[in-house]
């Protein structure tokens, strides 16, 4: 494999790995504060619909991109209502929209654009265009450096540039912050939280609220920025592997740039089969590198390699002492 | 003491429930401009007004019953199984090796044979995350959802290798036997003057989930091993206390709760398509999941809820031919009776036990 293909491939993994980190990122905060979300995979298929209906009718991406934060979080606010205002089961509630989004993507799309549950294809404004960083023109003819500035550093979306961003944005807010220890402390110990006197329900809800902000990012990045337009089903199981990413990262805001980083490579190299049959010789199952990121979740999730550990209040509705 | 009497739980809730399902529902329809009356006259006059519209009706509702059980299963003793759809996939495999490679004289011995395997392999594909879950506490949810991925991915490896015929350039199996064929409704009631179920799906597997549906009833309310389950279930400290093995009780009730799952090939498999196809679960495994909660996770409820369901399922195929509603409202109106009846049960639960107890104060 020569130097230009590897930047490629790890071209293509970045974008591939950013609505998975968005997800993880969205995840870590609600699975912090102890409200899991299976309904990750749900709400960047609303947001990626509704940011490219929106982009579309309006021409705007960043009409799209509000729109289809708000879509994400009216699913975020469901989830909360049933999870923390009724206690009920927080998996049964994600299951619930993640078939709620990929019905009703389906049935507007077809309402709004007769076009067999998809929108029509993004072009101009109403796409995330990529963008050049500064100098990457004239440092292009540095050797090793100026190519990997160019073209794996330079040349993205805004988006991809928020989502690594918002890495030690989390970190910080996680770890820096008395949110963020609040944050912490009520997916652990929500009663301890409720004895010092800060309410579990708005720390609860302002975690998912976070949650489908994320989402939403990611979702809008499918629709937008990584593809024109939206087709049905088009968030593929990502929100289920951003979901493996996070257990694969034991909750922390670093290892989810890692595990999503890892998931996104694997992700690029399936696109490519040709290079894997050069570089080690042996023909790979293209469904084999499909399945890998979910046979490491699992073999995490063993405790196999390493223990993950998850927040320990997690799942559970809180019930106040009467 | 009750706060609420029993009817109330096991009827009024889910009617409650299933109601504000369809009102919601009906919402939409109106959204997207057609009217909902309309619509539910459609759908009953094409899933229940003609017998071959029963046909597919039934023919959807043994597939559900099938996972709906299995759902039902797990929740008993406290865990949601929601890799039905890829314990499914499995079965179907056994289903295939079953008729393609035994010579079976007789299409009884034959699904005889391809219940066992559809069985086997789905009570397998259920025993990792089920031992990961008893063993080295992993979460059986998130094991289970992976598993339905790595299922999907090694039925789309086998069905473009191995198994694919050679010269076939679609991802499937060989057609199995034409002998091993399952009676269809159509042979088994129709007579020359009275022609019944033509063309539906439907099959003698029917009666083998009918069969299910009375051994889950047996085994969850009449076994010690059903009380045991229900008694773990109810609570795990307890059930300890008792000296009933909690790894005993996950491994064996995920075991029967996939091999239920993997039985709902013998009607897609061997009784519809006659060969293993990709994606021919449809994702009968998560609906089994909307039936298991509206049947309140009795063999009986089941039953009738997934026939509600085939119902939708029918109906909703109906609607797709001929409206401008897509197949895709199923899965709305699928949401929203899991939401109701799973997620949402306090907010229907809540304001029902005050009224009762307001009702009873009154009394005394």
């Amino acid at each position: 494999m020569d130097f230009p293909t590897i930047l490629q491939v790890l071209d293509s993994t970045i974008r591939l790995a950013t609505p998975l980190l968005l997800a993880c990122l969205a995840g870590l905060f609600s699975e912090r504060a102890g409200i899991f979300d299976i309904g990750l995979e749900g709400k960047m298929l609303i947001a990626a619909f509704f940011s490219a209906a929106i982009a579309y009718t309006t021409g705007s991406v960043w009409m799209g991109l509000l729109a289809g934060v708000a879509s994400s979080m009216v699913l975020s606010a469901l989830h909360g209502v049933a999870s923390i205002t009724f206690r009920g089961n927080q998996l049964i509630s994600g299951v619930a929209i993640n078939f709620l989004a990929a019905g009703m993507t389906v049935l507007i799309a077809q309402d709004w654009f007769s076009q067999g549950g998809r929108t029509p294809s993004l072009s101009g404004g109403a796409r995330f265009n990529a963008i050049t960083l500064p100098f990457a023109e004239a440092l292009q003819g540095v050797p090793i450096l100026g190519p990997i500035y160019h073209d794996l550093i330079s040349g993205h979306t805004i988006l991809v540039y928020v989502a690594f961003l918002m890495v030690p944005l989390t970190w910080w807010i996680l770890f820096r912050t008395r949110f963020g220890l609040r944050l912490r402390a009520v997916g652990e110990n929500p009663a301890a939280v409720d004895t010092a006197g800060v309410s579990v329900v708005g720390l609860r809800y302002a975690a998912v609220a976070i949650c489908g902000v994320l989402t939403g990012v990611a979702g809008a990045y499918l629709a937008t920025g990584l593809q024109a337009g939206f087709v049905k089903d088009m968030a593929a199981g990502r929100g289920y592997i951003a979901l493996a990413a996070l257990i694969f990262a034991k909750w922390r805001p670093w290892y989810a740039l890692m595990s999503t980083m890892l998931f996104g490579f694997l992700q690029a190299v399936a696109l490519r089969p040709d290079l894997i049959q050069n570089t080690i010789g042996i023909r790979v199952q293209v469904q084999l590198l499909d399945a890998l990121p979910y046979i490491l979740t699992v073999i995490i999730l063993a405790g196999f390699v390493g223990r993950a550990i998850p927040p320990r209040a997690g799942g559970a509705p809180y019930v106040k002492e009467r | 003491m009750d706060k609420m009497p029993a009817w109330a739980d096991v009827v009024l809730i889910p009617l409650i429930s299933l109601l504000l399902a369809a009102i919601l529902s009906a919402v939409v329809i109106l959204a997207i401009g057609e009217s909902p009356v309309e619509a539910f006259n459609l759908m009953v006059d094409g899933a229940l007004m003609r017998s071959s519209g029963w046909g597919y009706t039934l023919y959807y509702a043994t597939n559900f019953i099938f996972t709906g059980l299995a759902v039902a299963v797990a929740f008993h003793a406290r865990m949601f199984n929601i890799g039905g759809e890829g314990q499914a996939m499995l079965g179907g495999l056994g289903v295939a090796l079953a008729c393609l490679y035994v010579p079976w004289p007789h299409w009884t011995l034959a699904m005889l044979g391809s219940t066992l395997g559809a069985a086997a392999f789905g009570a397998a594909w259920a025993l990792i995350p089920a031992y990961l879950q008893a063993r080295r506490g992993s979460h059986i949810v998130i094991t289970t959802i992976m598993f339905n991925f790595i299922a999907a991915a090694l039925l789309n490896y086998l069905l473009i290798g191995v198994l694919k015929p050679t010269g076939s350039m679609e991802p499937a199996s060989a057609k199995f036997d034409p002998s091993f064929a399952l009676p269809t409704f159509q042979q088994m009631f129709s007579s020359a003057d009275a022609p019944l179920f033509r063309g539906a799906p439907a099959n003698v597997s029917f009666f083998l989930a009918l069969a299910a549906c009375l051994f889950v009833w047996l085994l969850i309310w009449r076994s010690r091993l059903g009380y045991e389950i229900r008694a773990y279930g109810w609570s795990q400290t307890g059930a300890k206390y008792a000296g009933i093995s909690g790894t005993r009780i996950i491994i064996i009730s995920m075991l029967i709760s996939g091999g239920l799952a993997g039985l709902m090939a013998v009607n897609t498999t061997q009784g519809e398509a006659e060969r293993l196809i990709l994606n021919s679960t449809e994702g009968a495994g998560f609906i089994g999941i909307a039936v298991a909660l509206m049947g309140r996770n009795h063999p009986f409820g089941v039953l009738l809820a997934a026939i509600l369901f085939g119902f939708l399922y029918q109906g909703g195929a109906e609607l797709a031919l001929w409206t401008n509603i897509p197949r895709e409202l199923i899965v709305v109106i699928q949401a929203l009776v899991i939401l109701f009846t799973g997620a949402l049960d306090n907010m229907v639960r809540m304001p029902l036990e005050r009224i009762f107890l307001a009702l009873r104060r009154k009394e005394s």
